[in-house]
């Protein structure tokens, strides 16, 4: 009840939002979040869990139990003959598949004129691997602000991590293969 | 009391503020998380599930947590129409999508079971927290920005809740589709979600963050969660309960 009261006193701010000229520069302010309202059709599902669901695609790495990470062979770098012998050779350099528990990373590092331009990933940890059509149907306008680091001591910080560790193995393995001699 | 290992490619920390605290009790909340690696990674040769994907055990060989594990993953498939289905095309289980926030949960109960009342575990970013920090306030947990994660964009306040966030590995402005490797993901970035505990948290942050921009939508409509949803561009969407976690005295 308390959130249908916010959603019908946002969109009263709403309305006066699209009947006045905006102001400029807000940092914080109601808007419509796109909630697509594509499948409208869809019965209403049980306690908000999405009615319509597309099977997901579980090709999960791990269907075929994979004994050791397996190094990929490297494209053939470009040939660029650096003057003052750079730390790393130009080209590109495929790192090794190395396990993230959840699943695997693989990254490539891009060298240009001996520096690190571009590091992408091959692989991705594919936990969320899924494409899903939910039912949307009018949604309550939510509270939207644009970020802004803090300066705040906290005790824990949340955030999306696992894979880290896993990146910086496969981007070491293909800097090494990177590095030039001497 | 804190201490902090790497264990299943992630980091995880546990913190104790009871005066109560020993050594005995963090060592055995990490030989907790031990076990679940052995059990339940699918990367091991000797695991659990791996000797039953082999079809090397039958069901009536299942260990009580592999068989809990099994049934709530059941549940969670029902709950989401099949979209949360740890069985694969080729009859194989996978289900570590559900086993880190269930682990973080039983790691918590048994704390709770050898008398601890304040603390957290935060495996991964993922965090069950539990009465109040050393100074006797609520726990102030961070939400990291995802453009850059030396920083923190937002602070809230939990005392028993679990939270846990989704999101995409990016680089600069870049974020990969792991599916479409040559398509940078669009609009959402990363998704926290606060619910009664850390399990609950992580499935459905896991759920709303495969939905997209939608995901936000589905978290306001889940009675007892709140979220806060992180699009490409830097702006937060948020539920119409969030903000009240993020009064430390609220």
């Amino acid at each position: 009840m308390r959130k249908f009261f916010l959603s019908s006193s946002v969109i009263a701010l709403f309305a006066l939002y699209v009947l006045f000229p905006r102001p400029r520069a807000e940092d914080t302010h109601a808007i419509i979040p796109s909630l697509a309202n594509e499948n409208k059709k869809q019965s209403r599902p049980v306690a908000g869990i999405p009615a319509t669901i597309t099977p997901p695609n579980i090709l999960a790495p791990t269907q075929v139990p994979v004994q050791a990470p397996k190094p990929k062979p490297a494209p053939t770098p470009a040939r660029v003959i650096a003057k003052n012998k750079p730390l790393f050779k130009d080209g590109e350099y495929v790192g090794n598949v190395a396990d993230a528990y959840y699943g695997y990373i693989q990254v490539k590092a891009v060298i240009e004129n001996g520096k690190i331009t571009d590091v992408q990933f091959l692989e991705y940890p594919n936990d969320r691997r899924t494409s899903i059509a939910i039912n949307t149907e009018a949604m309550p306008l939510l509270k939207m602000e644009a970020i802004r680091a803090q300066n705040a001591q906290v005790n824990i910080i949340s955030g999306a991590t696992d894979s880290s560790i896993a990146f910086r193995e496969s981007l070491a393995y293909a800097l090494t293969q990177a590095k030039n001699q001497t | 009391m804190t201490e902090t290992r790497t264990l299943m490619g992630m980091t995880i920390t546990v913190e104790i503020a009871d005066t109560s605290a020993s050594k005995d009790i963090l060592d055995e909340v990490f030989a907790f998380f031990e076990y679940v690696d052995a059990t339940f990674s699918t990367y091991k040769d000797t695991s659990e599930i791996t000797r039953i994907n082999k079809k090397e055990l039958r069901p009536a060989d299942y260990g009580e947590d592999m068989k809990t594990v099994l049934a709530l993953s059941e549940q969670t498939k029902k709950e989401t129409n099949g979209y949360f289905d740890i069985i694969a095309p080729d009859g194989t289980y996978d289900p570590s999508g559900l086993v880190k926030g269930w682990a973080i949960y039983r790691a918590a109960q048994l704390l709770e079971q050898r008398g601890m009342k304040h603390f957290y575990v935060n495996a991964g970013g993922d965090i069950q927290t539990r009465g109040k920090n050393n100074a006797g306030e609520k726990w102030s947990v961070g939400i990291k920005n995802p453009f850059n994660t030396k920083e923190i964009v937002k602070t809230v306040f939990l005392q028993n809740e679990g939270v846990a966030t989704s999101g995409t590995y990016l680089r600069g402005q870049h974020i990969w589709n792991p599916k479409k490797r040559s398509e940078a993901l669009t609009e959402i970035v990363s998704i926290t979600v606060i619910g009664p505990n850390v399990y609950e948290a992580d499935r459905f942050a896991t759920a709303a963050f495969a939905m997209g921009k939608d995901g936000i939508g589905f978290i306001e409509k889940l009675s007892g969660f709140e979220g806060y949803q992180i699009d490409k561009n830097g702006m937060a969407t948020m539920t119409s309960g969030f903000e009240e976690y993020t009064n430390a005295h609220a």
